[in-house]
């Protein structure tokens, strides 16, 4: 029965961080091209975009995420009907996992020497050729290794919401573990995510190595 | 370029240059590119970067671009690719003014030209073939042709076996290999070199000019060099403009501007190719003669083979030798010879004059005891 527990938990937690970390990836690599490209010098300028998708981005990196997500509750319920649950943890998991991740990308975009954007111009490529061709593959080590932290961050961020009423493992630990004091349930779930988080890390790291051609 | 095949007759008076190199190579005089009254002002800079700029670049020939740091080789350059907006002025290529293309023409404009660059510029996630195939892969060139071309020009480069590589794993003479095979994957017509060769060591430079040189001769294309080295103008430019702060200073054929270079900043770039004095003697110079058994140091510049026994007599005395060579710039010899003359019936203004018969360029050194 605690098995069941356990490892409904586990599922839980495993989906809402996946569901969130994989629409924080579809969104945020764009924004972060977007960051970087109209930015000033940039292959598609456009400073007065650039400055507000900045602040925007600004803005909810700057909330931390117990407050966000409480402050979202209306907007949750409007989006999938109901505040308590997997779905509805999803929304302010997303909101806050996005602005980070597309962050961490643009770094990586913005490492990518200026040499070799020049070199495509200078062969023919069309500026979206430049993003898919050049920007995309020569910054997605660093990618990688950004969605890595993300995914990690949403691991600690979602046992946070589910103190609050989300499910998963952290809603376990808080309910069983601290309210119960019952340090077996609350030693087993840290185990359990010690090695989730190990997991991720090793799995990231190994494969932004094999991309890092350098 | 030193070998003995090269013209040999002795040519007391060259041929003009322009008639020559138009006996030899019919096409040389057309312009190519073309800069007009060219000029570049970065924003929040008071000194341009360049400046009125008049300039012809003949099709088929090897231009060289050299001058300090600093001095606006790099942003002519990439105005011919419109990497850089002019401020002032027109560039032409082939008679057409580039500056009203939108990007689609510039596309189209930037396929006919290729271009190297000092660092390579080569995409680090991408294998040798995957670099060499990108300009073609997304121009929308079908798998086959491109196929055929990248295994044709990793051939001329002499890279075959490396395709599977990714670029980390080559050399600086490889890498710029695979930059040139990048470059000639459209059949420009054009060939861009932004100091393709200063980060690479003196043998692979050589290797690399070599092939620069031969791809000039063997597709006829055009190339456009910058450097800031002397010696890559002397061994495969045909002409050279010399840049000093944004402004052309001296232009023309190689060894004319080598044989008898008027600027100062000529005198100051060629310096390191120059004749000259071991440091002892160098050391012993003095300003003016010490005494009557003083011998005049002379430095001449002599374009062809003057006969030595008819120039030594010339300048009459005891004339020794302290130090010469000879030079083959395209198919011009140009010869240096520092000479000490003791016991002349000459004045030294005389002797200057009569050194003059024979050479471009006389210099006096010094005197010596």
């Amino acid at each position: 029965m605690w098995f069941d527990r356990l490892l409904e938990g586990l599922l839980d937690t495993l989906l809402m961080v996946g569901v969130s970390s994989l629409i924080a990836l579809l969104v945020g690599v764009p924004m972060a091209v977007l960051l970087v490209t109209s930015d000033k010098g940039g292959i598609f300028e456009a400073r007065l975009l650039n400055r507000v998708l900045g602040a925007f981005v600004n803005l909810f990196r700057s909330i931390p995420f117990l407050i966000l997500m409480v402050a979202l509750i209306p907007f949750t319920r409007l989006l999938v009907g109901t505040t308590y649950g997997v779905w509805a943890a999803v929304v302010p998991l997303t909101i806050a996992a996005t602005p980070f991740f597309a962050r961490i990308a643009e770094v990586s975009l913005r490492e990518v020497d200026h040499g070799l954007v020049e070199a495509a111009q200078a062969m023919g490529c069309r500026r979206w050729h430049i993003v898919w061709h050049v920007l995309l593959p020569e910054a997605l080590p660093g990618i990688v290794g950004g969605f890595t932290i993300t995914l990690v961050t949403l691991i600690n961020s979602s046992a946070m919401a589910g103190a609050i009423g989300a499910g998963g493992l952290g809603d376990i630990a808080y309910r069983y573990g601290y309210q119960r004091f019952d340090s077996q349930i609350m030693l087993t779930v840290i185990a359990m995510l010690v090695a989730l988080v190990a997991v991720i890390q090793l799995g990231g790291d190994r494969l932004a190595k094999g991309l890092n051609k350098r | 370029m030193s070998q003995a095949s090269a013209l040999r007759a002795p040519t007391p008076q060259p041929l003009p240059p322009t008639a020559k190199e138009q006996a030899l190579r019919p096409e040389v005089n057309e312009a190519h590119v073309r800069f007009i009254g060219l000029g570049k002002t970065y924003p929040g800079q008071a000194q341009p970067a360049l400046h009125g700029i008049d300039l012809n670049i003949r099709r088929g020939e090897i231009f060289g671009i050299i001058g300090r740091s600093g001095a606006g080789k790099s942003s002519l350059l990439r105005t011919i690719n419109r990497l850089e907006q002019p401020s002032q002025g027109r560039v032409l290529i082939d008679q057409v003014d580039i500056a009203p293309f939108d990007e689609e023409s510039l596309v189209t404009l930037r396929r006919r030209i290729g271009m190297i660059f000092q660092h390579f510029n080569l995409m680090s996630a991408k294998t040798v073939w995957q670099n060499v195939e990108l300009p073609l892969k997304v121009a929308g060139v079908p798998k086959a042709e491109r196929q055929r071309k990248v295994r044709e020009l990793l051939e001329l480069v002499g890279l075959q076996e490396k395709h599977q590589v990714y670029p980390a794993q080559l050399s600086g003479g490889q890498k710029q290999r695979v930059g040139i095979a990048r470059a000639l994957v459209h059949d420009p017509e054009i060939l861009l070199c932004d100091e393709a060769t200063s980060a690479l060591d003196p043998e692979t430079t050589a290797s690399i000019l070599e092939l620069l040189r031969d791809i000039n001769q063997r597709l006829g294309l055009t190339i456009v060099l910058i450097t800031h080295e002397m010696a890559v103008i002397r061994d495969i430019c045909h002409r050279v403009v010399v840049l000093e702060r944004g402004e052309v200073v001296e232009q023309g054929e190689v060894w004319r501007v080598f044989g008898a270079p008027r600027h100062e900043v000529t005198r100051t770039l060629l310096a390191p190719l120059q004749a000259k004095l071991p440091a002892s003697l160098q050391a012993s110079l003095k300003a003016s003669p010490v005494s009557r058994d003083s011998a005049v140091v002379l430095k001449l510049t002599l374009l062809g083979e003057p006969e030595l026994s008819a120039l030594f007599n010339d300048l009459g005395g005891r004339v020794r030798l302290l130090q010469g060579g000879v030079e083959t710039i395209g198919e011009h010899a140009l010869g240096q010879l520092i000479l000490s003359v003791q016991h002349s019936p000459h004045e030294t203004h005389q002797l200057l004059a009569r050194a003059r018969r024979w050479a471009e360029d006389v210099e006096v050194l010094g005197h010596v005891v």
